[in-house]
C-alpha cells in the first residue's frame, strides 16, 4: 500500500508553502488556487500548521519574535516536497484509471 | 448605545448562542463583551459582523491560547470576551465568510473537546449529588439543596453530552464518505 491520501486543506497548504508564505497568506493563495473553491477556516488552518510543523513538512522561518505568530512565515521542507511529490502519483492514478474507465 | 442582556445558555447549546448572537448583529446588536449569564451589546451596522464560539484547549492567558489567538488575529478576526475557556470572535462579514472550520476533522475535534469536558463536569456534579442526597438519608440533619442542584447540573450535562455525541456521530458518517 502506498502513501495515505492528503487532506485538500493539506495538499493545498503544502502546495502554496513552496514560497514562503504567512497563515492569512496561505488562505488567500489557497482560494486563489481552486479558483474560490476551497476556502481555510482559520482554526482548521492553525491545526493543519501545527501537525505540518511537528511532522517536518513545513518550517517556520526564523527571524520575528518567536512567542509571536504574528506574520510568521512557513515554508515546505524537504521531507514536504517528498510529501507532495508521492500525492501527484497517487492522484495522477486516480485520475488516469477514472478516465479509462468512464471515457474508456 | 449599550444594551445588556442576561440569559443563560448551556455549552451543548453553544451553536445555538452563536446563532443567537448572529441574529442579534443582523438587527444592529454586536456583542462588546461578556460575562457569566451577561451580554453586552453596543449598536452596529446591521450585518456588520458575524460571530464564532470556539472553546480552547487551554486557559486563555496561557501562551498556547494566545499564540492561537494571535493567529486568527491576522486573518482579521477580533477577539471580544471569553467566558472561562470559551472565546467570543468576531470578523467583519464585508471580508468574506466567517468560520473557524472548514472540515469534519476539526468540526469532529472541536466537538470531542466540548464533549469531554461536559463529560467531565457531569459526572462529578452527580458523584458530588449522589453523595449529598445520600448523606440527607444517612444524617437526617439538614435538606440537602446543593445535593439537589448537583443533580440538576449533572444529568442536564448527561442530556447535553448525548446531544453533542450525536451531532458528532452524523459528522464521523459524513467522514466516511467526504472529507
Amino acid at each position: 500500500m502506498g502513501s495515505p491520501a492528503l487532506t485538500e486543506a493539506v495538499y493545498y497548504i503544502l502546495l502554496s508553502l513552496t514560497a514562503p508564505l504567512h497563515g492569512y497568506g496561505i488562505m488567500q493563495n489557497v482560494e486563489a488556487l481552486s479558483g474560490g473553491r476551497v476556502k481555510l477556516a482559520a482554526g482548521t488552518l492553525y491545526g493543519a500548521i501545527s501537525t505540518l510543523l511537528e511532522r517536518g513538512w513545513i518550517e517556520a522561518l526564523p527571524g520575528g519574535d518567536s512567542r509571536d505568530s504574528r506574520k510568521k512565515e512557513y515554508r515546505i521542507t524537504q521531507a514536504g516536497r517528498a510529501v507532495l511529490a508521492a500525492e501527484l502519483t497517487r492522484l495522477e492514478e486516480l485520475l488516469n484509471n477514472g478516465k479509462r474507465i468512464l471515457e474508456g | 448605545m449599550r444594551k445588556v442582556i442576561h440569559k443563560l445558555w448551556w455549552a451543548w447549546d453553544f451553536d445555538k448562542e452563536e446563532a443567537w448572537l448572529n441574529k442579534l448583529a443582523a438587527q444592529g446588536l454586536a456583542l462588546v463583551s461578556v460575562g457569566f449569564c451577561r451580554y453586552e451589546f453596543e449598536d452596529c451596522t446591521p450585518g456588520e459582523y458575524t460571530f464564532r464560539l470556539q472553546l480552547l484547549e487551554n486557559t486563555v492567558p496561557h501562551p498556547e491560547s494566545q499564540k492561537y489567538l494571535a493567529f486568527l488575529e491576522e486573518t482579521g478576526v477580533e477577539h471580544i470576551g471569553s467566558w472561562l475557556r470559551w472565546v467570543y470572535l468576531r470578523k467583519k462579514t464585508a471580508d468574506g465568510g466567517f468560520e473557524l472550520f472548514s472540515d469534519n476533522e476539526s468540526r469532529i475535534r472541536h466537538l470531542s473537546l466540548v464533549i469531554s469536558l461536559l463529560l467531565l463536569l457531569g459526572i462529578a456534579n452527580l458523584i458530588c449529588g449522589i453523595n449529598n442526597v445520600m448523606l440527607f438519608f444517612i444524617n437526617r440533619i439538614s435538606f440537602s439543596l446543593i445535593g439537589i442542584v448537583n443533580l440538576v447540573i449533572g444529568i442536564s450535562c448527561c442530556i447535553g453530552v448525548r446531544r453533542l455525541i450525536v451531532k458528532r456521530r452524523k459528522l464521523k458518517n459524513e467522514q466516511q464518505l467526504f472529507e
